[in-house]
């Protein structure tokens, strides 16, 4: 082999992406920022009043401390409210979203009509806020805790729904394949395959789910759907700082021991 | 008992994977059915309890003509054929002794399944049938906890819960080290003879397949090129089912290893076991 022929068989120059590959990378970056420049242009920001923000915030900051620690006891009922919201919420999403899960999931749906059922619930739950949902549901049922339970559950059935189909989507087709090849029934084969190997993703998202809930549960009470939260619209509105700063914290802690919680629980299923 | 004729499946994907294969199983033999990846071995043995659709041809079990049955006659007979796979198939976050019961679920109600509560009958066949495949007192053990030659025992024990007519096996020794494998071998021809029950093996180890099965087919591009007793595989025949290659080491020599035909007299079952254990 001549050295002509060795170097062009073995080059020093290697390029990860062609002139092209870079030239169209550039125009994407390019997009991007035409995208951002684009929002900001539209928005028509009042940029005048961030000139005192930071005063704004600090007064703010000033007025909010210390918390008001007699406001303690008003706060433990409505507090516990949201917990309890939060938790029935849940518990609700598990009941309903499972079927659907089922439903949603390409391998289990019976036919593609009922795929397309499926997905449309798990979608349209998904495409609407918690706090729409209250909104909602206090029509419905009138201010409370029982507009908040529902509006937290139709929210978390897209979310759960949608991650335990996914789950089914991905098991090990070999065990259904076993179970079949015993003369189950399709039923028998759900319950018997397929549940046991989603089970801990179902276990882990209820418990991540839940640990969500409460926190956006915290903000119902906005709306008149139960908990902490109409106390906080209130606080807000009348500037007790002091009250709605204890809130925060009070709110912080909860949020923190339930994260404890959740990992402590996902952390031992197997 | 089992018959097959004219068997063809062709995928959706226009392969051919089986044109025109047929035989007959008539007395309860061990059949090895051997040959290269792609061949069809997956696809003959998943064609007879339709795992996998035939396109066309016929299969026989006893006086069943598996081929015409609707869904719940299908399920009943599926109950009659036990299946084993290479790569186990348990229910990994199930007990060993819900993955042997989960053999009789054709038999027993969704409710009794969901509650598991089998028929107290059920659950004795499954206390000696784990004491039979040599996992007695591992009833409560996760099969996810179990090492590869344990949990082809779970395997086998399901598949032979369901009282078979016909052991369908799918490759069950190639997850195993050879050692294992000569065991779990060793284990499913017994259990097959004692039983009476013919067994359908797919192997790839063709030494393995002359030492214990009674009779070997060769397939080969989906059409069955060899069929005869284990000891007429010679190398003009494995050429013929593989193609060109020196076959003298793979051919299982007559006085090599001291046994001819299957090996009888097992070694200690338990102390395989735990040895097979300890290796984790």
């Amino acid at each position: 082999m001549t050295a002509e022929q060795h170097a062009q068989k073995h080059p020093q120059v290697w390029r990860r992406f062609s002139p092209r590959d870079t030239l169209l990378r550039y125009i994407w970056y390019l997009g991007a920022v035409a995208v951002v420049v684009w929002s900001i242009s539209m928005l028509d920001i009042p940029w005048f009043y961030f000139l005192d923000a930071h005063l704004q915030a600090y007064d703010l900051a000033y007025r909010m401390w210390p918390p008001d620690l007699e406001f303690l006891e008003t706060l433990a009922n409505p507090l516990l409210e949201t917990i309890h919201i939060a938790t029935l919420g849940t518990a609700a999403t598990v009941v309903i979203a499972f079927p659907i899960a089922f439903l949603a999931a390409r391998n289990t749906s019976p036919n593609a009509f009922t795929w397309f059922v499926g997905r449309f619930i798990l979608v349209t739950s998904r495409s609407v806020n918690t706090v729409v949902w209250g909104l909602l549901f206090v029509a419905i049922f009138g201010p409370g805790p029982m507009a908040g339970i529902w509006a937290i559950a139709f929210r978390s059935i897209g979310f759960m729904g949608k991650l335990v189909a996914e789950a089914i989507e991905e098991i090990d087709v070999g065990v259904v394949e076993a179970i079949e090849s015993t003369g189950a029934s399709r039923l028998q084969v759900l319950w018997y395959g397929i549940l046991p190997q989603v089970l801990p993703v179902i276990y882990g998202t209820t418990v991540y789910r839940w640990d969500i809930n409460i926190r956006e549960s915290t903000v119902l009470g906005f709306v008149g759907a139960g908990g902490i939260g109409i106390l906080l619209y209130s606080s807000i509105n009348q500037f007790q700082w002091q009250e709605v700063s204890l809130m925060l914290v009070a709110v912080f802690g909860v949020v923190l021991i339930s994260e404890f919680v959740s990992a402590a629980v996902r952390q031992r299923i197997t | 008992m089992l018959t097959i004729s004219n068997l063809e499946k062709v995928y959706p994907t226009g392969t051919k994977a089986l044109s025109g294969v047929g035989f007959t199983v008539d007395t309860p033999q061990v059949v090895a059915i051997i040959g290269p990846s792609g061949a069809g071995k997956s696809t003959l043995i998943r064609c007879i309890n339709r795992l996998v659709e035939p396109t066309r041809g016929l299969v026989k079990l006893h006086d069943t003509d598996i081929l015409t049955l609707n869904r719940s006659e299908l399920r009943r007979a599926r109950r009659r054929m036990g299946m084993i796979f290479q790569e186990y198939n348990l229910v990994e976050r199930l007990t060993v002794m819900e993955n042997v019961l989960s053999g009789r679920l054709g038999y027993v109600s969704f409710w009794r399944a969901y509650r598991r509560k089998f028929p107290p009958e059920d659950v004795r066949a499954a206390f000696v049938m784990l004491e039979r495949v040599g996992l007695a007192g591992y009833q409560d053990t996760r099969a996810d906890a179990l090492s590869g030659g344990q949990r082809q025992r779970v395997g086998i024990a399901r598949a032979l819960m369901q009282k078979p007519d016909l052991l369908l096996v799918d490759e069950p020794t190639a997850s195993l080290d050879p050692k294992t494998a000569r065991e779990i071998m060793r284990l499913l021809v017994e259990l097959a003879h004692d039983r009476g029950t013919p067994a359908l093996v797919n192997i790839h180890d063709v030494a393995l397949a002359q030492t214990f099965a009674d009779r070997i087919i060769g397939l080969r591009q989906g059409e069955i090129v060899f069929d005869d007793t284990a000891d007429q595989v010679t190398e003009a025949v494995l050429t013929d089912i593989y193609g060109e290659e020196d076959w003298s080491t793979t051919i299982r020599r007559e006085g090599n290893g001291a046994d001819n035909g299957p090996e009888t007299k097992p070694p200690d079952d338990k102390n395989g076991l735990i040895r097979e254990a300890a290796a984790g």
